[in-house]
């Protein structure tokens, strides 16, 4: 990454007024990989258009971005992407989209743009519900999760979307979270260079709406950090060496009480921790040391069972690198065999 | 097609007049009774070096063509009944954006999937109310195949000149007929007003013609385009004053041009007692029955309307003082006859001929309705 101050990107690539986004929101750092993803490659921000749909992450660009943006309909900001970059295919095309946006309302328009391999980069938000909305399952909610429209427990399973994309065609597919901006804006990077429909799935932390979905006490100002280290629970990077010596105790009751089970064996060579995972809930963390039996973690009447290092975790990285014919210059193809230049 | 006389399809004409009043970007989505524009554009666009795309559904297509418009293309979709529900929502957002765009829909016979393959005049309504929101449209209606060329080159010309989503309401019956088609060497068109200095407000003009000027994508404009309320630099804001503003304006944008948008043909209508008033294919045998109708001395007249909105509401009314009645012939279960029950508003008597299930009105039915009030 570039060493240039702040201010710069502020004053090069941000529309001056008062941020609509809660604190702690993880679009502010979306939006900051973008512009320094578009800096780092040296592209004119004036052939740059970025188009969104509906929800918060619709306003990752529009307004903040000073360049062209459309805002458009939920769900479909894919399709009108399709035609401007069409029609003028020098505009460097980036889709803001969330997970009830792109992978709810505008699912179809997905899987479409990835099977024709338009040279647009989508950026999917994924905070795992509708969140501008008021917290419901969205098509990415873990089953049994609790949301004002799964009061009972959501009887949904989510969408893997990096397999869902990958499958539909896209020649280039990343994951990462909020977490990881380092890789996301070198992943934006990546996506805006691929001649073909790029998709990078970010994970992001919503205080406002997740604190409810994952059951988060705490004050306000350290709700984004908590939530952040349920995204970091929750997730490992594809090709990282594995941290053996970690399990995560899945409680059969009270996972307080499983942790003071476990506390008071009061093993010197392990050290335990509650910690949210958006799999599988309230989990006791154990860091054992190197050649640690865990079968005695393991015998406790409270445990429901262990789980390994990365058991149950979301991959993190990037999966899918091709090259296929890109469709708006498969469209030209068809214009000149037409004679029509 | 070439310049000169052809016999044709209507949904060739349509194809071939948006090409030649300069559409370079046509997306659509399979469905009868419309899919001969897309073949024809399939064809035909690549060859003007312009785009044919095949979108996942309507909802993308209309999305597409507004996409297109803010890339600087003259951009036009066709559907029908099915299709024309779906592309509602976006419809709606064309009108808040002010997108120049143009929807051709070849009516046919609902609800839902009724009668695929029949023509009939049910989304006149759709065409006027179909999206949610406030909003004034444009929508014309083509009576013959040389129509559907003439008028769909006045729908772009009048997307461009009003920036504006143009309806284009055929029909199945127009859609699907061959006839004579005279294709011009050259025809006249209109260019959207581009911006005039560079801080230009997109959606917000002193213009008396209450039109803004366009700026495009990929010029340095950083355009704010959204479908949310907005203030005229195109900034998100939901105030009441910015929401009337703007409502208000792409209202009164159309309102206020509406003799020049307004388009009717009146055939002895001067000394009518009673009008006939029709429009795309119904009108065919009301021509044909006001004239037999006049054999038989009956003084009867006739009006088309070829713009359905705005309506011609001076005109309409202007007859009601005239005639002592007024006959709305139509492929539905009588839509204009209410609004022109509205207009005449008890000054002359209204009589209803309506026909659904995919079939015309018959000569000898209008004429008989002819006869019963005069």
């Amino acid at each position: 990454m570039s060493a240039k101050p702040l201010r710069y990107y502020r004053d090069t690539y941000i529309r001056s007024q008062p941020s609509t986004f809660c604190v702690g929101c993880g679009n502010g750092t979306i939006l900051n990989c973008f512009v320094r993803a578009i800096d780092e490659l040296g592209i004119p921000k004036d052939n740059v258009l970025c188009v969104s749909g509906i929800g918060c992450s619709a306003w990752i660009p529009s307004p903040n971005f000073n360049g062209d943006t459309l805002h458009t309909t939920h769900g479909r900001a894919l399709a009108f992407a399709t035609g401007a970059k069409v029609f003028n295919s020098d505009l460097v095309t980036t889709v803001f989209t969330g997970d009830g946006d792109g992978a709810g309302i505008g699912g179809n328009h997905l899987v479409h743009a990835a099977r024709r391999n338009i040279n647009i980069t989508t950026i999917l938000v994924n905070n795992m519900s509708y969140a501008m909305t008021g917290g419901q399952i969205a098509p990415t909610t873990q089953h049994g999760e609790t949301t004002v429209t799964s009061p009972y427990g959501n009887p949904e399973s989510p969408f893997d979307l990096v397999k869902l994309v990958s499958a539909a065609g896209a020649t280039y597919v990343a994951r990462w979270s909020t977490n990881n901006v380092v890789e996301l804006t070198r992943s934006i990077k990546e996506g805006i260079e691929n001649e073909g429909f790029s998709f990078i799935e970010v994970l992001s932390q919503c205080p406002t709406q997740q604190r409810r979905i994952f059951n988060i006490r705490d004050v306000v100002h350290r709700l984004p950090r908590r939530v952040l280290e349920v995204i970091e629970e929750s997730t490992y990077v594809r090709g990282r060496p594995v941290w053996e010596n970690v399990r995560y105790a899945v409680p059969k009751g009270s996972p307080d009480d499983m942790k003071a089970a476990i506390d008071s064996m009061a093993l010197p060579e392990v050290e335990s921790k509650l910690v949210v995972r958006f799999d599988a809930g309230r989990v006791v963390k154990v860091v054992g040391e190197e050649g640690f039996d865990w079968g005695t973690v393991e015998a406790l009447e409270s445990v429901e069972r262990l789980l390994g290092p990365n058991e149950g975790k979301m991959e993190l990285g990037v999966f899918v690198r091709e090259e296929r014919p890109e469709f708006t210059e498969s469209l030209r193809g068809i214009i000149r065999k037409a004679g029509g230049e | 097609m070439k310049p000169g006389r052809h016999l044709a399809l209507g949904n060739e004409a349509c194809a071939e007049a948006a090409i030649r009043a300069g559409c370079r970007f046509f997306a659509g989505y399979p469905i009868t009774p419309a899919n001969e524009i897309s073949h024809y554009m399939a064809v035909n666009m690549p060859k003007s070096g312009g785009y044919f795309l095949q979108m996942e559904d309507e909802i993308a297509s209309i999305a597409a063509v507004i996409g297109a418009s803010w890339a600087g293309a003259k951009a036009m979709t066709a559907t029908s009944g099915p299709g024309y529900s779906l592309m509602q929502e976006n419809i709606g957002y064309a009108h808040m954006t002010e997108t120049p765009c143009v929807v051709v829909d070849v009516q046919r016979s609902g609800p839902s999937t009724g009668q695929a393959t029949l023509p009939s005049q049910q989304d006149i309504f759709q065409a006027r109310y179909g999206s949610h929101g406030d909003y004034e449209v444009i929508a014309l209606s083509p009576w013959s195949v040389q129509e559907m060329f003439d008028l769909t080159v006045r729908a772009f010309n009048l997307a461009e000149r009003f920036r504006t989503p143009v309806m284009l309401m055929a029909d199945g019956m127009i859609g699907h007929m061959k006839e004579k088609l005279v294709v011009p060497e050259y025809v006249e068109t209109i260019e959207r007003r581009g911006p005039t200095r560079p801080d230009t407000t997109p959606f917000g003009t002193d213009d008396p013609s209450l039109v803004p000027e366009m700026p495009l994508f990929g010029a340095g404009h950083k355009l704010l385009v959204t479908g949310s309320t907005h203030r005229p630099t195109g900034v998100r804001d939901y105030a009441p004053e910015y929401h009337q503003m703007k409502v208000n304006r792409i209202r009164e944008k159309i309102l206020r041009a509406e003799e020049e948008i307004s388009d009717s043909i009146s055939v002895d209508i001067d000394d009518a007692e009673v009008a006939v008033v029709s429009f795309g294919a119904s009108a065919r045998p009301c021509y044909e029955a006001v004239k037999r109708a006049r054999e038989e001395g009956r003084k009867a007249g006739f009006l088309r309307l070829r713009t359905l909105w705005p309506l011609p509401e001076g005109l309409i009314s202007d007859l009601a003082d005239q005639v002592s009645a007024l006959m709305v012939v139509e492929m539905n279960v009588g839509k204009l006859v209410r609004e022109v029950e509205r207009v005449a508003c008890g000054r002359a008597e209204v009589v209803s001929l309506s026909k659904i299930g995919g079939v015309m009105p018959s000569v000898y039915e209008v004429l008989k309705t002819i006869r019963g009030v005069l």
